[in-house]
């Protein structure tokens, strides 16, 4: 099989584009609810229960939450952007528009990744600013931060990309981030440091990918984690090697996709 | 000269066990105007699904010009251009997205892909269209977008499931026209379709498919010739007739009648014979369904869907 390179870059870009013009289309349901649930934890466990709680890891109760629900609100935005888009391509048929184009299934896995990375980061930028209404923050490590974010969002788009694949109806995107994405999320120590729980539940939390996320975004901005900066690193590249290399050969045989 | 569109011993299980396809073979020569018969279910759309990909064939081989889709699937659906059957952009797209979109997925962007965009879409009426949401349109315009969508990297071949269906005469007509157009400038077509009188005026070779297999394919011109009567339909003055046997006629109605003429008779003979009986005939006009006996003569009579293909088409 040829690969036009200049072919598949553009389109590449065209799907990108036309990924990214859809989310900020209809931004009352991709980019404002995000908002208002983290502003409504800011101002819940930040604000009011915060200040009971006092220090979490030797630093305020809000600055110790915020990056762990910027980070969750990426988790959730770069996921459901691409189940959901992919899924009502497949579900309205207007993914065959792509399929019968010369464009390469690689690029149509990148295309889709790419729009829910621009939605995580996008989603990401806007619940940072809302947070410095309610918190210092002070960057730490932007390099960490920025890396971090990036590899989180690609790796939750290809899970929704996976999700989507598998999915016949609609009720099948909504398993995943209901069953598996909220509670490993919520566990993965978005709320506590880990240190608080009894040496059992420390190590169950350390099956959770989620916590090394939560853990390495935390170091951007606090300079401190439970976990070790670069296991969590080997850990996301890991997963995201292995769900690329999962959705590029389900693609290629036509899963879900072709009859 | 490599052919068009080159189809050798084609088989296609479904996934459920069905058998769709049963091993056809089909040859379109390049610049050729094809028409793909058969009744519902034949395997029609299966078989235009393979061409592009939407469908993994099971067996067999198809060429696209000099490329094996087996080898280069890449390079053989850039010379198609498809029209699908159903309805298949999203339907919160505005025309021009649809298309210049399409236009980024074949390599073409800017200018080029802007300008081919108003191109196609004023080629097939839609300009005025070009800002509407896409689910607006109604059933004709939206089959007239796929066409400006499938043409936008001007394919070598393009491929119409029928593109008619559901479309009104005016606008079939003015379709008809437009796709005898680019035919004549090269484009070579291939289309289903149930109206068999869009495939006698328009194609020159035919094929028709049944249960998954071949069972005719050669010139619309050799396969009207194979036809032994002509029918035609006389008004005839409102009194209730009563013909001699051997004209072969059926009433249709208390003013009309329809009589099948042997060919190569004179119809001299078949007036005299009307003119003894008193019968005055107010005026004449072909039955134009020549092809639609032959189809039913090709295709198994017990087809649940032959009602649907002899629908009447000399209105
Ligand atoms: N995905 C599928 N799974 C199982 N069977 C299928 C599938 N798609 C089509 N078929 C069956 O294959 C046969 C051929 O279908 P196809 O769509 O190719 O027919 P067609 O000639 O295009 O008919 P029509 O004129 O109604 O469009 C039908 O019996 C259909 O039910
Ligand atoms: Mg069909």
């Amino acid at each position: 099989m040829s690969f036009n390179k200049p072919l598949n870059w553009i389109a590449l870009k065209t799907l990108t584009t036309k990924e990214v013009v859809r989310f900020t289309r209809i931004w009352q349901q991709t980019i404002l609810p995000p908002v208002i649930t983290t502003t409504l934890y800011f101002i819940i466990f930040g604000n009011l229960i915060g200040p009971r709680i006092g220090k979490m890891g030797g630093f305020d109760y809000m600055d110790f939450i915020v990056p762990g629900l910027i980070l969750m609100a990426v988790i959730t935005n770069s996921y459901a952007n691409v189940a959901s888009s992919f899924f009502s391509a497949k579900f309205q048929s207007s993914i065959e528009e792509l399929l019968v184009t010369p464009t390469a299934n690689i690029t149509i896995l990148l295309g889709y990744i790419a729009g829910g990375v621009a939605r995580g980061i996008m989603v990401g930028v806007v619940v940072t600013l809302v947070s410095l209404f309610f918190s210092k923050l002070q960057i730490y490590n932007l390099t960490v931060l920025v890396s971090i974010i990036i590899l989180t969002s690609t790796l939750f788009a290809l899970g929704g990309f996976t999700n989507a694949l598998f999915a016949k109806k609609f009720d099948d995107i909504s398993i995943v981030p209901t069953f598996i994405l909220t509670p490993f999320t919520y566990l993965g120590g978005v709320f506590y440091s880990i240190k608080l729980l009894p040496d059992v539940w420390q190590t169950v939390s350390h099956l959770n990918p989620v916590l090394y996320m939560i853990n390495a975004f935390r170091y951007g901005f606090l300079g401190v984690s439970d976990i070790s900066l670069w296991t969590s690193y080997t850990i996301i590249i890991g997963f995201i090697i292995a769900l690329f290399l999962i959705n590029l050969r389900l693609i290629s045989t036509g899963y879900g996709l072709r009859s | 000269m490599t052919s068009a569109i080159r189809i050798r011993d084609l088989k296609k299980t479904y996934s459920d066990g069905f058998e769709a396809l049963k091993g056809i073979d089909l040859t379109v020569e390049d610049g050729d105007f094809f028409a793909l018969l058969g009744p519902n279910g034949a395997g029609k759309s299966t078989t235009i699904g393979i061409l592009c990909s939407l469908v993994n064939k099971t067996s067999g081989s198809v060429n696209i010009f000099d490329t094996d889709i087996d080898i280069d699937f890449a390079k053989a659906k850039s010379y198609l251009g498809i029209v699908p059957q159903e309805v298949n952009f999203s339907v919160f797209e505005k025309p021009w997205q649809i298309v210049q979109q399409q236009a980024g997925y074949y390599g073409l962007e800017g200018s080029v892909a802007a300008e081919r965009t108003e191109l196609y879409l004023r080629k097939l009426g839609l300009w005025e269209k070009r800002d509407s949401i896409s689910r607006t349109l109604s059933g004709g315009q939206k089959r007239r977008l796929m066409i400006a969508r499938a043409l936008i990297h001007q394919p070598r071949v393009l491929i119409l499931d029928e593109p008619t269906a559901g479309v009104d005469i005016e606008i079939r007509r003015t379709m008809w026209d437009f796709l005898k157009q680019i035919n004549e400038q090269g484009t070579t077509i291939v289309l289903t379709t149930h109206y068999l009188e869009e495939a006698e005026n328009m194609c020159r070779n035919i094929a028709i498919i049944d249960h998954g297999s071949v069972v005719h394919d050669s010139s619309m011109r050799a396969l009207l010739r194979g036809l032994k009567t002509e029918t035609y339909v006389l008004d005839v003055e409102c009194e209730a007739v009563a013909l001699a046997p051997e004209l072969h006629w059926r009433n249709r109605d208390a003013c009309s009648i329809e009589i099948d003429v042997p060919k190569g008779e004179a119809l001299n003979d078949t007036f005299s014979r009307l003119k003894q009986q008193g019968i005055k005939v107010t005026s004449m006009r072909n039955k134009s369904n020549r092809l639609e006996q032959l189809f039913l003569g090709l295709v198994d009579d017990n087809t649940s869907s032959s009602s649907e293909i002899t629908g009447e088409t000399d209105k």
